[in-house]
C-alpha cells in the first residue's frame, strides 16, 4: 500500500517536470537554475548513487587531524565555500549538495578505508579530497574498483592519469618548465642548486627540472642536488655549501615544518633573498603564514594562483572566503584548486545531464570554468586542467606580487616525453 | 669539489661549517637535556617530550602577540620574558601530568611509554583545537635576526649564537642544581636507591614531581628557543622527538655527561657528513654508526655504575 502511495504522490509532479524539462533545454543552456528544470532522478542517476529529487550527496575527504591538517585545512574550507555557493545558486540539476566529511587523519590506510566508506556506504556522487600523493595513491584503487569520482586539488609530480580522478592542481611540467624558462630569460640564470624534501614529489619534480636545465636551456647547469628527510630542521651545512658554490638560482621544493626551518636559517645565515634568486614551487601563502613573511620576502614562487591576483573572479572569491572563514585566513594555490573541484563537478554534471560516474568521466574533457579565481580553466582529455603558470615574488606581508604569467594556458602533460 | 676555490674561500667555509656543527650541538643538548633528566634520572620514557617543547613555543608566540599589543616598547626583549613563561607553563603542566598520570606508573616503565605517547596525541589535538591546525609564525625582534659579519666572507647566524649561549647557561644551571644543591643530592639519592632514600627521610614523591617538572620546564625553554630556527605547529614536536631520544640513549641514559658527549659526536658527524654528502645520506650514515656502536655498547657512551 505504502509502496504505491509514495510514487503515486510523486509521479504527477515528476511527469510535469519531465515535460517541463523537454521544453526547457534552451533555458538550461543559459546556465540559469530554473526550478522547473529538475530532471527526474531515475533519468540522471542510473547507478544508485545518493541522489534524491532534492539532494545529492558528495564526500569531503581530507586530514583534519595529524601532520597534514596544517595543509589540508584550507582545502576543506574552500570546498565547503564552493558547495555553499553552488547551493545558493540553485544546486546541481536542481538538487542541493549535501556533503559528508571524513577525516583521513594523515594516515594513508585510513584514507583508503574512508574512501571506501564514502563510495560504498554513502554512495557519494563525487568526492573532493586527498592532498599528498601518498594519500591519492592509497585511495586510487578504491575509486577505480567502486567507480567513484575524485577531485584532487594539489600540484603533484604527474605520472598518473585515471578515469576516476580529475586533477585540479598543476602537474609537474606545468609548474616547473615555465618557471625555469622565466628565471633563465629574465635573470640570466645559468647555474641551479636543487633542494628538496626526500619523497616522491620533490624528487620527480627536480628530475624534470634537471632534464630541462641540462637539455633545453642553453649553457645552464645544475651545481648541486640534495634531499632532506621530511621534518629536518637543520640546514646550516647545506646553506654553507650554497655559499661555496654560489648558484644563480636556489631551486627549493622543501615542505612542511622543514620549510620554516629552511627559510629562517637561510635568512639568519646572511643570504639576502633580494640579491640571491630563490625559486620555489612548494611555498604558498599558507606556508608563509608559518615561515613569517619577513623571512622569505624576495623569494620567487612558481604556481598557478596567488591570493593577490587582480581579476574580477578573484576579487569576488577572496572576500567570500574571508567572510566565511575569518579575516586572517590566507588562500594558497591548493586552496584555490580545491575550490575548483565542486564547481567543475557541477558543470560536468550539467553538461552530461547525469550524475552517473561513467558519463561524468566521459563528459569531463572540454568542460570550461570561466568563474575560476585563477581565471579561465578547461579540463584536458587527460583529466588535468589547462591553466596558466605564474611567477610571484614574496612580500614581507605574506602575500605574493605577480611578476610574470604565461601568455597562454599551459597544456597538462602528466607523462612528459624526454623528462623521465 | 675544492678545485675551483681559493684558500680564503675554503677557510671561510671551514669556519662557518665549524659553527654550523657547534650550533647543531647546542640544539641537540638543549632538546635532550630535559629528557635526560626525566629519562635518565627517573627512568620515565616521556614520549610527550616534543609536545612540552611545543607548549613553550606556543607560549612564546602568545607572549610576542601580547607584548606587541600591550607594550610594543618591550618587544626587543620579549624573548627573555617568553622563555621564563615557557619554563613555568611547561613545568607546571609537567608536574600536573606527573601527579595525575606518571606517579601511578613508576613500577611499570613500559606502560609509561604508552601513556605518555597517548598524552602526546592528546596534547597535539588540544593545540590543534586551541591554536588551529595551521602553523603560527613567531615574530622575532630585529636584533635576533640576520647574521654577524665576522669577516668579509664569514657570516655567523645570530640566532645560532643565541642558542649556544642559552645552552651553555642552562647546562651550567642544571649541573649546579643536580650536583651542588641539596635538592640535587636528594634527586641523585632517589635515583641510586629509592627505598634507602625514603628511609633516610627524603620525600621521594616530592622529589619525583619536581624533577619531572624541571625536565618539562627545560623542554619548554628549548621549544621557546627553537621558534627562532624551526616551525611552530601542533605536530612540530614530533620533528624533535627521534633526535632527542637518540642523543639520550646514545649518551647512556643515566648520565648527563653522556648526553653532552653524545650530542657533540652526533652533531659533528651529522654536519660534517651533510657537507660532503647529501642531507638524507648523512642521516642514514649517522644512524647506522649509532646502531653499530650501540650493538657493541648497549649501555651507551657513559653508564652510571649503580648496584642493582
Amino acid at each position: 500500500m505504502s509502496d504505491e502511495t509514495k510514487p503515486g504522490l510523486k509521479s504527477p509532479l515528476r511527469r510535469k517536470l519531465l515535460m517541463g524539462m523537454a521544453a526547457l533545454p534552451a533555458v538550461s543552456m543559459l546556465g540559469r537554475p530554473a526550478f522547473a528544470d529538475v530532471p527526474a532522478t531515475s533519468a540522471v542517476n542510473t547507478t544508485g548513487l545518493a541522489v534524491t529529487d532534492s539532494e545529492v550527496t558528495v564526500g569531503i575527504l581530507h586530514s583534519v587531524t595529524g601532520t597534514m591538517a596544517i595543509s589540508e585545512t584550507g582545502s576543506v574550507e574552500a570546498e565547503k565555500l564552493a558547495i555553499e555557493q553552488i547551493n545558493a545558486a540553485g544546486g546541481v540539476l536542481g538538487r542541493k549538495i549535501k556533503f559528508i566529511q571524513e577525516d583521513g587523519a594523515s594516515d594513508w590506510p585510513t584514507f583508503a578505508e574512508k574512501a571506501k566508506k564514502l563510495l560504498v556506504n554513502d554512495k557519494c556522487a563525487a568526492v573532493m579530497g586527498c592532498w599528498t600523493s601518498a594519500s591519492r595513491k592509497a585511495v586510487l584503487p578504491v575509486f577505480e574498483q567502486y567507480n567513484g569520482m575524485l577531485y584532487y586539488p594539489t600540484f603533484y609530480e604527474g605520472l598518473e592519469q585515471s578515469k576516476n580522478v580529475i586533477y585540479t592542481g598543476q602537474e609537474a611540467t606545468q609548474q616547473i618548465i615555465a618557471g625555469l624558462d622565466w628565471v633563465n630569460k629574465t635573470k640570466g640564470a645559468k647555474s641551479f642548486y636543487l633542494l628538496g624534501s626526500d619523497y616522491i614529489w620533490p624528487r620527480t619534480s627536480n628530475k624534470i627540472a634537471r632534464k630541462h636545465i641540462e637539455n633545453h636551456l642553453q649553457g645552464c647547469k645544475v651545481v648541486g642536488e640534495e634531499y632532506f628527510p621530511l621534518g629536518s630542521t637543520q640546514f646550516n651545512s647545506v646553506i654553507n655549501k650554497i655559499k661555496l658554490t654560489k648558484p644563480d638560482v636556489i631551486y627549493a621544493i622543501i615542505v612542511g615544518g622543514s620549510n620554516v626551518a629552511f627559510y629562517k636559517q637561510l635568512k639568519a645565515a646572511g643570504i639576502d633573498l633580494s640579491k640571491q634568486t630563490l625559486l620555489t614551487i612548494s611555498v604558498t601563502e599558507d606556508e608563509i603564514d608559518g615561515i613569517g613573511g619577513e623571512n622569505i620576502a624576495g623569494a620567487y614562487a612558481c604556481m598557478k594562483y596567488f591570493q593577490s591576483l587582480d581579476n574580477p573572479n578573484n576579487k569576488a572569491f577572496v572576500p567570500a572566503f574571508k567572510k566565511m572563514w575569518g579575516e586572517k585566513t590566507v588562500i594558497g594555490d591548493v586552496t584555490q584548486a580545491a575550490y575548483l573541484g565542486p564547481w567543475l563537478w557541477k558543470l560536468t554534471v550539467e553538461k552530461a545531464q547525469s550524475f552517473d560516474i561513467d558519463k561524468i568521466a566521459a563528459a569531463s574533457p572540454g568542460v570550461e570554468f570561466k568563474g575560476a579565481p585563477e581565471g579561465y580553466v578547461r579540463i584536458h582529455e587527460n583529466h588535468h586542467l589547462w591553466s596558466k603558470t605564474r611567477v610571484g615574488r614574496a612580500k614581507a606581508d605574506g602575500q605574493y606580487e605577480l611578476i610574470y604569467e604565461t601568455a597562454d594556458l599551459v597544456e597538462p602533460d602528466p607523462f612528459p616525453k624526454g623528462y623521465q | 669539489m675544492f678545485g675551483d676555490y681559493s684558500i680564503s674561500d675554503l677557510g671561510a667555509i671551514l669556519a662557518m661549517q665549524g659553527f654550523a656543527g657547534l650550533i647543531l650541538f647546542s640544539v641537540y643538548v638543549l632538546m635532550a637535556l630535559g629528557l635526560a633528566i626525566i629519562f635518565g634520572q627517573m627512568g620515565v620514557i616521556n614520549m610527550a617530550h616534543g609536545e612540552f617543547m611545543i607548549l613553550g613555543a606556543y607560549v612564546t608566540w602568545m607572549t610576542s602577540n601580547v607584548v606587541q599589543h600591550v607594550a610594543p616598547g618591550l618587544f626587543p626583549g620579549y624573548f627573555f620574558i617568553a622563555m621564563i613563561l615557557a619554563f613555568i607553563a611547561s613545568g607546571a603542566l609537567g608536574m600536573l601530568v606527573e601527579w595525575a598520570l606518571i606517579r601511578h606508573l613508576y613500577k611499570r616503565p613500559l606502560d609509561t611509554l604508552l601513556a605518555t605517547w597517548g598524552l602526546s596525541l592528546i596534547l597535539q589535538q588540544a593545540y590543534r583545537s586551541i591554536f588551529g591546525a595551521r602553523e603560527v609564525g613567531v615574530e622575532l625582534p630585529e636584533w635576533m635576526m640576520g647574521s654577524w659579519q665576522a669577516t668579509d666572507s664569514i657570516q655567523i647566524p645570530i640566532n645560532g649564537m643565541f642558542v649556544m649561549a642559552l645552552t651553555i647557561l642552562i647546562t651550567i644551571v642544571v649541573f649546579y642544581i643536580l650536583f651542588w644543591s641539596s635538592w640535587g643530592k636528594q634527586v641523585r639519592a632517589v635515583v641510586q636507591n629509592r627505598v634507602m632514600a625514603g628511609a633516610v627521610g627524603i620525600n621521594t614523591e616530592k622529589v619525583d614531581r619536581y624533577t619531572f617538572g624541571l625536565g618539562c620546564g627545560i623542554a619548554g625553554i628549548a621549544g621557546s628557543a627553537f621558534t627562532m630556527i624551526g616551525s611552530t605547529g601542533p605536530t612540530a614536536g614530533q620533528l624533535y622527538i627521534v633526535d632527542t631520544f637518540l642523543v639520550v640513549v646514545f649518551g647512556g641514559a643515566a648520565s648527563l655527561f653522556g648526553t653532552i658527549a653524545s650530542a657533540f659526536s652526533i652533531s659533528q658527524t651529522q654536519s660534517t657528513l651533510e657537507f660532503f654528502l647529501s642531507g638524507s645520506m648523512a642521516k642514514v650514515i649517522t644512524l647506522l654508526t649509532i646502531v653499530a656502536i650501540l650493538m657493541v655498547r648497549p649501555q651507551g657512551l657513559f653508564a652510571l655504575k649503580v648496584r642493582k
